[in-house]
């Protein structure tokens, strides 16, 4: 047993309205610029729906995440080393840009330069790339809400896997159609592919956190790993030639912030906090036979950091105690492995991810309300959740590679706990059953409320600084400015010869400003 | 020999190899951010899955050819029994397959560089400079290697060129043997050595960083976290490097080394 330690994030579907706050401030905060203009780290996409890059789940013809050889033994999906290798001339498996969607702005000048006319000026599309007028074709979340209809739907892999090899259809139909949000980072797997389908050793996983990063000065451009994830959830900046991926805000977290999509999160609905694994059994869980039992299997990674044995070898290992200590109280843990309300998204691609989510519930009430059935009530609910609206097998093709088991069992804990909290509510006498019925005491489910519903700051995001264990050379940051060096501009110096403010808004992204970086000065 | 020809074929080898050692030195240690493939694969892919591997393996070998043809003395492959007629026979069949290959994919991506707008865009004045010099090096070989040797009657550059580009490693130039070579052997000679000299400073760094060592590494790479004191400067207290820095590690590291 060697003990490593994993931020991971759990996301309540339940929760998410699609409003795509988390997007956005990941986008300003992270890929702003040029090159990354068609680059969301985060997106948020409607199921049944395409997906972004579309269509990105059919690994039949992107080839990501791993595969078991004949032998039983893990192999990347796009071939074997050498055979990957003959591919750097030309990846087979790259996504185009036009797979993304080509980013664009609108010629908002002419709003205000257009001479005086008949007709209100327009301003037309421009392509971000070229620069040249172009026609919106899709966007990054084309199909949201459903936008597109039936033909778009359709497109949909996981739709089309139910049609072709279980023969559910989905329904598309106004009066029967289902959807829900999906907010996506990167999975920040335990058994990266994109990590090993890097030819330049660029990529890696952190020893510390877990959190998997591209070092920009050994990407050599080779591209291998935009193909190499299942989630393409590493993006290719086309200005620096270099690959560059969701970084969990590794910044922040270091300094025991949540991520900003997190953050900004207006649901409330992500968790984030520590995992113990062991490193050991990565590799066996991630070759399990039965792509059913990879969900059980990667549980099974996980370790309980209140067994003192695994405090023991934590320590052992040099896993800080803070990080033990974050361990015993993540919410993430209580969600995957107390609880197991949250899943992992496809584990069939054997990556092991850390992002998990749990499913959504929500649609079941209301459909039993609106049929004059008490829909809080636990006998109806269990009975409904056969006959859900989102259907079970659409949940389970996402998060159990189409076992449906795990997936009711998450749902009829959610349910046991919405019928258990009405009833403290409305002041009767809670219905122990329920609690029993879906294997958890009636403290839990409270607890599980807690966490779920009130989903305190404080409860939701439990990071552990990484710089505790250094926390005196620390000090010399935090109890001074960095710019108050001498002469520096903290101290009122600054480069006076420089003129005046940086007008931002108009600064041209080819140009630097006079003035943004402080110049070169005599010693 | 006049004091061009002594410029030509001493000075401007010596300057090209220099400008190119130093110059490769010099990027790696100030660019390494720099130094990538730029591929435009994402923006365009359908022509360059063509002609990317059409171009690269027939420059690859070509590069091969010419390895043999200028690095090997004529008088060690008639030791081995090979004829003058023979290798002849050899090295054209080689060589023309080489430059349709090479031509062929050139002509691809230039086109696609053109005509596509995404990739135009991304194109740099480096870049621009690269394909010129890089087009006048192949047109050059090319037209040596068909109009020369295949329709012509034949020139035997390991008699002179060969001799005279291994006489610059051994520092002992013999530029009077590039004197009488055909002026579009000559052409070739100083093309190739402008785009020595321009090497480091484009795109083409990233042949030297082609990535054999990942048949033989750990499928997954793990690294430690930057100790925060390495960018804070020598006002914070240091921190012990070792164990923290690891660096490079490829293996999850055993044993207490956090901090």
């Amino acid at each position: 047993m060697r003990v490593m330690a994993q931020l991971a994030m759990v996301m309540n579907l339940d929760k998410c309205i699609g409003c795509h706050t988390c997007s956005v401030t990941c986008k300003q905060t992270w890929t702003n610029r040029e090159g990354t203009e068609y680059v969301w780290f985060n997106n948020v996409e409607t199921r049944p729906g395409q997906g972004y890059p579309r269509r990105y789940e059919d690994q039949e013809r992107w080839r990501g995440g791993w595969e078991l050889t004949r032998r039983g033994r893990l192999r990347l999906r796009g071939g074997s080393r050498l055979r990957r290798l003959g591919r750097l001339f030309a990846n087979p498996d790259l996504p185009e840009l036009t797979d993304y969607y080509e980013p664009w702005t609108y010629d908002y000048r002419t709003l205000t330069t257009a001479p005086l006319g008949d007709d209100s000026p327009v301003a037309r599309p421009i392509s971000a790339i070229t620069g040249a007028p172009t026609s919106v074709r899709s966007g990054p979340n084309w199909d949201d809400s459903l936008g597109g209809g039936p033909e778009n739907l359709a497109a949909d892999p996981v739709v089309a896997r139910l049609r072709d090899e279980l023969g559910t259809a989905v329904r598309f139909e106004f009066e029967q159609a289902f959807m829900f949000y999906l907010p996506r980072i990167c999975e920040h797997c335990l058994n990266p592919s994109c990590v090993a389908s890097c030819p330049s050793g660029a990529m890696y996983k952190r020893v510390e956190d877990g959190i998997v990063l591209v070092d920009q000065d050994r990407c050599r451009g080779w591209r291998m790993c935009v193909s190499g994830c299942p989630y393409k959830k590493v993006y290719f900046n086309h200005r620096t030639g270099k690959a560059e991926k969701c970084t969990f805000c590794y910044p922040r977290m270091e300094v025991g912030q949540p991520t900003v999509c997190a953050e900004t999160c207006v649901g409330r609905l992500r968790y984030i906090g520590v995992m113990l694994y062991d490193v050991d059994r990565v590799t066996r869980a991630a070759s399990t036979p039965d792509e059913k039992d990879l969900y059980p299997a990667q549980l099974d990674v996980f370790l309980d950091p209140d067994d003192p044995e695994v405090a023991a070898a934590a320590e052992r290992d040099g896993v800080p105690h803070e990080w033990v200590e974050a361990a015993r109280r993540s919410p993430v843990r209580d969600l995957i492995c107390t609880y197991r309300l949250a899943l992992p998204l496809h584990p069939e691609y054997r990556t092991m991810p850390m992002v998990w989510y749990v499913p959504p519930l929500s649609p079941v009430v209301d459909a039993l309300a609106r049929t004059g059935f008490d829909g809080e009530d636990t006998g109806n609910l269990f009975g409904a959740i056969e006959s859900l609206r989102i259907p079970v097998e659409y949940l389970a093709e996402l998060f159990t590679a189409g076992d449906p088991e795990p997936v009711r069992a998450s749902l009829r804990r959610l349910a046991a706990m919405r019928s258990f909290m009405r009833s403290v509510n409305l002041g009767e006498v809670p219905d122990g059953a329920a609690a029993s019925q879906v294997g958890l005491t009636e403290d839990q489910l409270r607890a599980m409320y807690r966490l779920l519903a009130l989903a305190r700051y404080e409860e939701r995001y439990v990071i552990p600084t990484a710089g505790v264990g250094q926390a005196h050379d620390l000090e010399a940051v935090a109890t001074r400015c960095s710019l108050d060096t001498d002469g520096g501009p903290g101290m009122g110096g600054g480069d006076s010869a420089r003129g005046g403010p940086v007008e931002l808004f108009v600064w041209n992204p080819h140009s630097r400003p006079d003035g943004l970086f402080p110049g070169s000065r005599p010693r | 020999m006049t004091t061009v020809d002594v410029v030509l074929w001493t000075v401007l080898p010596y300057v090209a190899l220099t400008v190119f050692v130093v110059g490769h030195v010099w990027r790696w240690r100030v660019d390494q951010f720099g130094w990538t493939t730029r591929t435009t694969q994402v923006l365009e892919s359908r022509w360059l899955r063509l002609g990317s591997p059409l171009f690269h393996i027939g420059i690859l070998m070509a590069i091969a050819g010419h390895a043999m043809g200028l690095l090997v003395p004529k008088t060690w492959t008639e030791a081995v029994g090979v004829s003058e007629h023979t290798y002849h026979v050899m090295a054209l069949a080689g060589g023309v397959a080489a430059a349709v290959l090479v031509v062929v994919g050139l002509v691809l991506l230039l086109l696609r560089r053109v005509v596509n707008g995404r990739v135009r865009r991304t194109t740099n004045r480096m870049d621009k400079a690269l394909y010129l010099v890089l087009t006048a090096v192949i047109t050059f070989g090319v037209v040596g290697t068909v109009g020369r040797n295949l329709l012509g009657g034949g020139y035997d550059y390991r008699e002179t060129i060969a001799v005279w580009f291994r006489g610059v490693f051994w520092f002992h130039p013999r530029p009077e043997l590039m004197v009488d070579v055909p002026l579009v052997f000559q052409l070739h000679a100083l093309s190739a050595l402008v785009l020595f000299a321009m090497w480091p400073f484009t795109r083409l760094v990233h042949v030297w960083s082609v990535p054999l060592a990942y048949l033989c590494r750990p499928y997954v790479v793990y690294r430690r976290r930057r100790p925060r004191t390495a960018r804070l400067g020598a006002a914070a207290v240091s921190a012990p490097a070792a164990g923290v820095s690891g660096g490079r590690g490829h293996r999850p590291p055993r044993g207490p080394s956090f901090r």
